[in-house]
């Protein structure tokens, strides 16, 4: 009996177990391969400086965050610019523009990290349950999947934030909703690729349980390509929070950072003060693009066709 | 053939039913009272009453669903909140523009794309490679309305080379036939009302077209090195066929096809960043309108926008795979 009907044939990227008898194993080449890769020590140093500046926000910053207090030096034509007391100048809200920089880091990693947990917890388990049971679990998880990715990702995102409201909370769960079906499809594919493997076939003939081989065998060698989404999908989320925010379905609370609302609210000053949203617009970009390189090292380090 | 392309098309009808439960559901489970949000702060509990009867807000659910169903063949999607017009006519109405700034978009993509991805691949390693490389990652990074922004002040406020907005200086008085705007001028043989939607599309189209763009250079330098290594290819060049022939003929015809399915997927980022971009341009495409619907909670709009677009990616992406099963037989055998 074999795990599930395998859908579509593929010619490429024929599936290698982890544990490889040849030689070194997959993760351990990978690894070496990362460490070889510029553009994945790029991404790295990327992603650890945010994390960093993230983290310990309270003590990097100069100041509170979200304080108001030179809100009276904004005028209706100005903002004052950078200064020794304010190495960035102020934001068009009267708060030290660095504070809220460093705070807005703080904020896309919480949004960022918790939305992509949320759509890959969801979407991996609608995807191991499609892969793994196969047949009719498979074609109404799949369907369901189909429904969700007739919808734009944003489009879906803001579908969602617009039932459950204004908050942290709704904008975390609107961007991981958009996520489950990439996350599910992605899996479910990689196991269905999988589970035409001549080791599937050998612990089938074996009379090993099959719960044991989805779960033992063919789940661990098809996280790969999902681990990789994750990575990428962490720059997605920080771009579409910016957009949600845009889109005025952001984090109503003025008392959080977040480079998003930045950006919008020095929209209207643009042509006197493009500084204001130049500085969270080029930190949106360069977080994305840390996570966007780290995870497309990741993707060419995991490939198995780059063994040598 | 015919069979792969009834049974792809037998599979839009449960996505579509989904579809329709799934907005009926979400329309059912938004905060608030859709008829207190329509009367605002004019709200009397017999205008509230009279809305939902107006509406059926007030009959079972199953019942609701049917009616609605029953509206959704009709395309039927009732009227908007804010301005009383039918859904359906506001959408078509508008959608030629966002037809026509997606294709200029996606023109300005392939245009730049294929080409660039293509040496990109030939020169794999060089610094011609490196160039293109970062900056189809750049293109990807930058959220779409940033860079909207960011080419609106640049080009149209600093440089004045652009107009800021709209699809059309409104002092030309030109006749509009078919909706779009550029297609209309040369219709009408208004040749400078249609220089004059073009000049309008071009900072729109760069900002939509360039995630587009990244993607597209990608996948042509990726698709382009892997062929270039197939056996093919290296018999073709070595019984001494024209290089150019080699190139076209074997190269980039078997190279498009992955780029082929890239554009098609695209559509769906164009019509969420079309939401993006429209709103930077105050362009009057169904992104625009479906950013004010947005920030206004006009939701009959919300929906019926929404069910359209995910009716046309759908369709978009079928054409694709059946374009797909066209140009490679090996795919029609699954």
């Amino acid at each position: 009996m074999s795990i599930a009907a395998p859908t579509e044939p593929s010619g490429a990227g024929q599936p290698t177990p982890v544990a490889d008898v040849a030689g070194e194993s997959l993760l351990r080449g990978a690894w070496r391969r990362l460490r070889r890769s510029p553009l994945a020590i790029a991404g790295a140093a990327i992603v650890l400086v945010f994390v960093v500046v993230a983290l310990a926000a309270p003590l990097l910053a100069p100041y509170e965050p979200a304080s108001t207090q030179w809100a009276g030096l904004v005028t209706p034509q100005s903002v004052p610019g950078p200064a020794t007391d304010h190495l960035l100048g102020l934001d068009s809200f009267g708060s030290d523009m660095l504070t809220q920089l460093i705070y807005g880091a703080r904020q896309s990693l919480i949004v960022g990290v918790v939305s992509t947990v949320l759509g890959l917890s969801v979407g991996a388990t609608l995807g191991l349950a499609a892969g793994g049971f196969g047949g009719k679990v498979d074609t109404i998880v799949m369907r369901l999947v189909d429904v969700l990715l007739s919808i734009p990702s944003l489009l879906l995102a803001v579908s969602v934030a617009a039932v459950i409201g204004q908050s942290q909370l709704s904008v975390m769960i609107a961007i991981g909703v958009a996520q489950v079906p990439v996350f599910a499809r992605l899996l479910r594919g990689s196991m269905m690729l999988q589970s035409k493997s001549d080791y599937v076939l050998a612990a089938d003939a074996l009379g090993i349980r099959r719960r044991r081989i989805v779960m033992g065998h063919v789940l661990p060698n098809s996280m790969g390509p999902t681990i990789v989404q994750a990575t990428l999908a962490l720059a997605t989320a920080i771009i579409e929070v910016a957009a949600l925010s845009f889109l005025g379905l952001g984090d109503g609370d003025p008392a959080v950072a977040e480079w998003g609302r930045m950006l919008v609210a020095a929209q209207e000053r643009f042509g006197n003060d493009p500084r204001l949203a130049v500085y969270p617009g080029v930190c949106i970009a360069i977080t994305a693009l840390g996570f966007t390189l780290f995870g497309e090292a990741l993707r060419e380090a995991l490939d198995p066709r780059q063994r040598r | 053939m015919l069979r792969f392309a009834l049974r792809r098309l037998a599979l839009l009808v449960p996505v579509l039913f989904g579809l329709s439960v799934l907005l009926f559901v979400w329309i059912r489970v938004l905060p608030g009272d859709p008829a207190r949000s329509l009367l605002g702060e004019r709200a009397t509990p017999a205008g509230i009453k009279q809305i939902r009867e107006l509406y059926g807000f007030d009959k079972p659910l199953l019942e609701q669903y049917w009616a609605y169903l029953g509206q959704l063949v009709r395309l039927d999607f009732g009227s908007s909140i804010r301005d009383g017009r039918p859904v359906t006519e506001t959408f078509f109405e508008q959608f030629p523009a966002t037809v026509e700034l997606a294709l200029f978009a996606i023109l300005f993509a392939v245009v730049l794309g294929i080409p660039l991805g293509y040496a990109a691949a030939r020169r794999r390693g060089e610094a011609v490679d490196g160039v293109v490389i970062t900056g189809s990652l750049l293109g990807v990074v930058v959220p779409v309305f940033f860079l909207a922004i960011l080419l609106k002040l640049v080009f149209a406020i600093q440089l004045d080379w652009f107009p800021t907005s709209s699809r059309q200086d409104p002092r030309i008085d030109a006749t509009h036939i078919t909706n779009f705007y550029v297609l209309d001028g040369l219709l009408t043989r208004e040749f400078d009302a249609s220089w004059d939607a073009l000049v309008h599309l071009v900072l729109p189209a760069v900002a939509l077209g360039t995630i587009p763009l990244a993607i597209i250079v990608r996948i042509t330098r990726a698709s382009v090195s892997e062929v270039l290594n197939e056996d093919y290819v290296r018999t073709a060049d070595a019984k001494g066929l024209h290089p150019p022939v080699v190139r076209r003929r074997h190269v980039l015809r078997n190279a498009m096809l992955p780029v082929l399915t890239t554009i098609g997927l695209q559509v769906g980022l164009l019509l969420s960043g079309a939401v993006l971009t429209e709103t930077v341009f105050s362009f009057n495409g169904i992104g625009s309108y479906l950013f004010d619907a947005i920030s206004q909670r006009d939701y009959p709009v919300l929906q019926g926008y929404i069910l359209f677009i995910a009716l046309i990616y759908s369709l978009v992406n079928l054409a694709v795979d059946l374009g797909y099963g066209l140009f490679d037989p090996r795919v029609r055998v699954s």
